[in-house]
């Protein structure tokens, strides 16, 4: 069921910017034309292609931000939201946690 | 425009209904939720737009480039290895791996995990296995990672707790002790909740999901609103999703409050001012799905307390949109012509920032 929803309505996660929208929803309360806005600000891009596969994939890469496709070498995980934290200008719990512990 | 829509029943039961049918089911249900609600019923436009959703010919449909929202969820992971009665499908797998499954083979925007009771009380012994658990599995996800749970306070009367019963109390006219009950139960939900939230922000928890608020009443809300409260104060930087279990929060107890807000009756666009008010980030709207209805009659309703709702909301409103809920049909496997439709009708008419 969760999968049609994804189908239907969702942004996709990590195949675009699904999951720095919600980073944004969650850490700054904005609601959803807001919180893309924001987002796509910092990408620099348009909102509508906050979810266009062919800008995100390759813009993800670069970024260093985590690809749904596994790419040996390139950030994924925590190592990933480190980076989504120091763009978007937000704070992460786990990633506060990782790096007091470094 | 075909003479016959095929569409279905509250329970998942396929019928096909006349254009005229549709539309009166669409007109009857908004109607019944605006006078429940004290809210607007929905305009003759977008009464027509939902007519066109629920009346498009193709099996799946979906929301148009650049209207798409967040999909949160509940334990959605957890249907990859759980069994008949969380709606899984028993693959034999790790939390860890139907996580990363989800978030990369599925494109979730945020995952979960959750104890496979989905309710707090359990978690509490077992606390340092959770929090083990969360903290493995947040080092290699990417999306948002929330850990989600009901409060469900029904699990502190007897004979499954040890609070008395209201629900044997009120028969027998034990008003004054029926309330009692409630109010110990509340207290001792409110300090697991904290227990077990304030466990979860010491290892880092990016997000903790208060799932199904109010299923055993006001007092079980405003537990579940204490506990948000007190676990900002202690750590503000963890997002918290307070999510309700109906249209209206069910007057169990009647007299609990929160900040001097009578809990007991309060609608969807009334629930997110005390959610905001505590502290919650963000608020899921949950409206039961009625089985012997058809999803446009349950449809119209859910879309028009949603509308209302994200007209007041300083937060974002993410839609509840499981088994039985929202216009979803009440069944253990929602077909994706209903599920798809709700999707498109809660973003597009209610405004919805997230499912």
């Amino acid at each position: 069921m969760h999968i049609a929803h994804i189908m239907a309505s969702c942004m996709g996660g990590i195949r675009t910017a699904g999951d720095l929208v919600a980073w944004i929803q969650m850490t700054r309360k904005m609601k959803i034309h807001e919180a893309k806005a924001y987002v796509a600000e910092k990408l620099g891009i348009e909102v509508m292609d906050l979810t266009n596969e062919e800008v995100m994939r390759p813009l993800r890469e670069e970024l260093g931000i985590g690809t749904v496709t596994s790419v040996a070498g390139s950030p994924k995980g925590i190592l990933a939201k480190i980076k989504i934290a120091e763009l978007l200008d937000i704070q992460i719990p786990s990633v506060d946690l990782f790096k007091s512990q470094i | 425009m075909q003479d016959k829509i095929l569409t279905r029943m509250g329970d998942g039961e396929r019928l096909w209904l006349s254009n005229t049918d549709l539309k009166k089911d669409i007109a009857e249900g908004t109607a019944d939720a605006a006078e429940r609600g004290n809210v607007p019923e929905l305009t003759q436009g977008e009464q027509e737009q939902l007519f066109t959703i629920m009346a498009d010919p193709a099996r799946i449909v979906s929301v148009l480039p650049g209207e798409e929202v967040i999909v949160s969820d509940d334990g959605c992971s957890m249907s990859f290895y759980s069994g008949q009665d969380g709606g899984g499908v028993g693959i034999p797998m790790s939390r860890m791996q139907a996580v990363l499954t989800y978030e990369r083979a599925c494109g979730a925007d945020t995952t979960s995990i959750g104890h496979s009771d989905y309710s707090y009380k359990p978690v509490k012994p077992i606390i340092n296995f959770e929090t083990s658990d969360y903290y493995n599995i947040s080092m290699v996800t990417t999306a948002p990672l929330f850990y989600g749970a009901q409060p469900n306070m029904g699990l502190y009367f007897q004979p499954d707790g040890p609070c008395p019963n209201p629900s044997e109390l009120l028969p027998l006219g034990e008003i004054k002790a029926a309330l009692a009950a409630q109010e110990e139960a509340a207290a001792m939900l409110r300090d697991d909740l904290v227990y077990v939230g304030t466990r979860l922000a010491a290892i880092g928890c990016e997000g903790l999901n208060f799932d199904t608020s109010g299923s055993a009443g006001d007092a079980d809300f405003m537990a579940a609103l204490e506990a948000v409260a007190d676990i900002k104060k202690s750590a503000p930087g963890m997002p918290i999703l307070m999510g309700a279990s109906g249209e209206f929060v069910i007057g169990m107890h009647g007299e609990v409050e929160f900040n001097g807000k009578r809990l007991a009756g309060l609608y969807p666009h009334e629930q997110v001012k005390v959610v905001e008010d505590a502290g919650a980030d963000i608020f899921g709207l949950a409206v039961g799905t009625s089985t012997n209805r058809t999803v446009a009659w349950n449809l119209a309703r859910a879309v028009t307390f949603l509308k209302a709702t994200t007209k007041v909301a300083d937060v974002p409103v993410h839609v509840n949109v499981g088994m039985g809920v929202c216009g979803i049909p009440m069944m253990e496997q929602p077909p994706i012509d209903s599920v798809t439709r709700v999707s498109k009708a809660l973003v597009q008419l209610g405004k919805a920032d997230g499912l």
